[in-house]
């Protein structure tokens, strides 16, 4: 057993194999995998258990029928429209960003503000974004004071895409630099215009990068929540607020449960999305071969 | 189509000096219109949200008045310092705790254990698909039993360092890619080095810019974070901010605090990536 694992090795040369009895290389790993282990997988594991309980501790599975009732489903497709418009918006906009920003100098300024206002910009959602946005176009913003501010999937997705297009640019711009000129050159030395080159060229090699990265718009909208709670904290239009609601209201234990409930119906959500994913990037592998 | 060609002209250095004699001039300027466009329009839409920040911390007493009282008041605004302090000092706990959990493991695995490289791809990128506040419900019982030891609200690094491992990932495994870590531990090897000298004094001086970029990522995600925080009932910046907004209408000190971290966070990551530029060709 340990033959066969120091053979796989890459560093040590094979003569090495096997002269003393070692510990398996993997583990090496140990440390990360507890740590991953109980801090990510141990929760999960609680949240998907407790959701099929009762408060009392005894099993319960007719819970889940509530995820089905209209009130929670409303959260539910709520959730769904706001990450579908500012994933989409957002995966279109940030890749354009993306692709101007890789077609400058690789060392210049622009690249390196463009990418160290992506890092700051992609993670400071939260709070912060609420306000600037409120002190521009909010009721009494400097700009203007548009109607739709307030109202559910727009005024809330145009803040979400503020912090989805930095995103965008740091996950999609890899992919854009991995396109190479040669390529661009040899379709051009062909007589294709630029159209065709998008068409027919860069655009079916980006595209599995340009979906995995739209797919990450979509699940980084989906567990955004300060954002929306300081946007409005009144009305709770998504899951995340309401899993809050059910946390933080002193009603009693039954709501600890409906909690658990949210959040796996979120991860159910996240999974779904992944899986059709997962099968359109196969079918698309099918061409890139 | 005058000024289009006279924009063009400036950058033309750019994509050319990389040297593509192949590329036609029309289609130069056609990328540099674009270019133009495409940062004009994003610039934009950047910049007016975070000037009219900064406007509303400026804000007098009246309105359309100026005051700096926003600004000095951060340092002194009743529980906001120790909001900061609490959160900085999360910053640094959470980057350091994510090295040392995440880079012995990913050169490790880059060297010794290449079949789990899926895996451990696949454990890192997870955090991403379970919503924070997904992973909150179910952290109630494991951080209670934390609790038990210690109380300090400085425990919260053990959840955020799970947050940040998609971005510490990928900035990290960018810089790993970059250079031939195999060929780097064998020379280092065949001279006698053990595996502790391999990795910290072969391979990890060598991606000394992605380990700057994955601590300031993970940084500013701990500035950033306000989930968790309210959630677990911790005071840390975010949780501070939202609940002064809430208690005291148009409090410039909420303005000010924000730009102030944003900018504390873009300095720090600008000052990086010149200061990796310049180790590199020194």
């Amino acid at each position: 057993m340990t033959v066969a694992a120091t053979t796989t090795e890459a560093g040590a040369r094979p003569s090495r194999a096997g002269r003393r009895l070692r510990a398996p290389a993997w583990l090496g790993t140990l440390p990360f995998l507890g740590y991953v282990g109980v801090f990510l997988l141990w929760p999960t594991g609680i949240l998907v258990v407790d959701a099929f309980k009762n408060p009392s501790g005894s099993w319960n599975f007719g819970g889940v029928s509530t995820l089905f009732g209209p009130v929670v489903r409303g959260y539910f497709i709520g959730s769904f429209k706001l990450c579908l418009i500012s994933a989409v918006a957002g995966a279109v906009f940030g890749a354009l960003v993306a692709y101007a920003v890789a077609s400058g100098k690789p060392d210049g300024a622009v690249r390196r503000f463009a990418l160290a206002g992506s890092g700051v910009l992609a993670q400071f959602g939260g709070v912060t974004l609420a306000f600037a946005f409120q002190a521009l176009i909010g009721p009494v913003g400097l700009l203007f004071h548009p109607s739709w501010y307030y109202s559910f999937p727009w005024g809330i997705a145009l803040i979400y895409i503020y912090f989805q297009v930095p995103l965008m640019v740091l996950v999609f711009l890899p992919a854009i630099d991995g396109l190479k000129l040669q390529w661009r050159e040899a379709s051009e030395s062909l007589g294709s215009s630029t159209w065709q080159y998008w068409r027919y060229v860069g655009g079916p090699l980006l595209a599995p990068a340009f979906f995995g990265a739209a797919l990450l718009l979509f699940a980084n909208a989906l567990s955004a929540f300060a954002t929306i709670e300081a946007w409005e904290n009144q009305i709770a239009y998504t899951v995340p607020q309401e899993i809050s609601t059910s946390l933080s209201s002193e009603v009693g234990l039954s709501n600890v449960n409906a909690a658990d409930l949210l959040a796996f119906g979120m991860i159910v959500m996240v999974a779904v999305v992944m899986t059709g994913y997962a099968l359109l990037q196969r079918r698309a592998a099918r061409w890139l071969r | 189509m005058v000024a289009v060609t006279s924009l063009g002209e400036t950058p033309l250095a750019g994509p050319a000096a990389r040297g593509p004699q192949g590329m036609q001039r029309s289609r130069l300027r056609r990328l540099n219109a674009f270019r133009y466009v495409v940062f004009t329009l994003f610039g934009l839409f950047i910049a007016l949200p975070l000037l009219a920040l900064a406007r509303f911390s400026l804000e007098g007493s009246k309105l359309g008045t100026w005051s700096v009282a926003a600004w000095t008041q951060i340092v002194s605004y009743p529980g906001l310092a120790s909001a900061v302090e609490l959160t900085l000092e999360l910053a640094v706990i959470t980057s350091l705790a994510m090295l040392a959990l995440l880079l012995p493991t990913m050169i490790w695995i880059k060297l010794r254990v290449q079949w789990m490289s899926r895996i451990f791809e696949f454990l890192c990128l997870l955090p991403l698909t379970i919503p924070a506040i997904a992973l909150v419900v179910g952290l109630g019982p494991v951080y209670n039993r934390i609790q038990h030891y210690s109380l300090s609200a400085l425990q919260l690094f053990w959840v955020y360092v799970i947050l940040a491992l998609p971005y510490a990932y990928r900035a990290l495994s960018s810089g790993l890619d970059a250079l031939d870590a195999v060929t780097l531990a064998e020379a280092a090897r065949s001279l006698g080095a053990n595996w502790f000298t391999v990795m910290f004094r072969v391979i990890a001086p060598n991606m000394r810019q992605a380990i700057l970029n994955s601590v300031l990522l993970t940084g500013a995600l701990v500035l950033g974070e306000y989930t968790i925080a309210y959630l677990l009932l911790f005071n840390t910046l975010q949780p501070t901010l939202y609940s002064i907004s809430r208690n005291t209408p148009n409090a410039g000190v909420v303005f000010s605090t924000s730009l102030a971290s944003l900018l504390f966070a873009f300095a720090l990551l600008i000052i990086v990536s010149y200061a990796g530029r310049r180790r590199r060709r020194g």
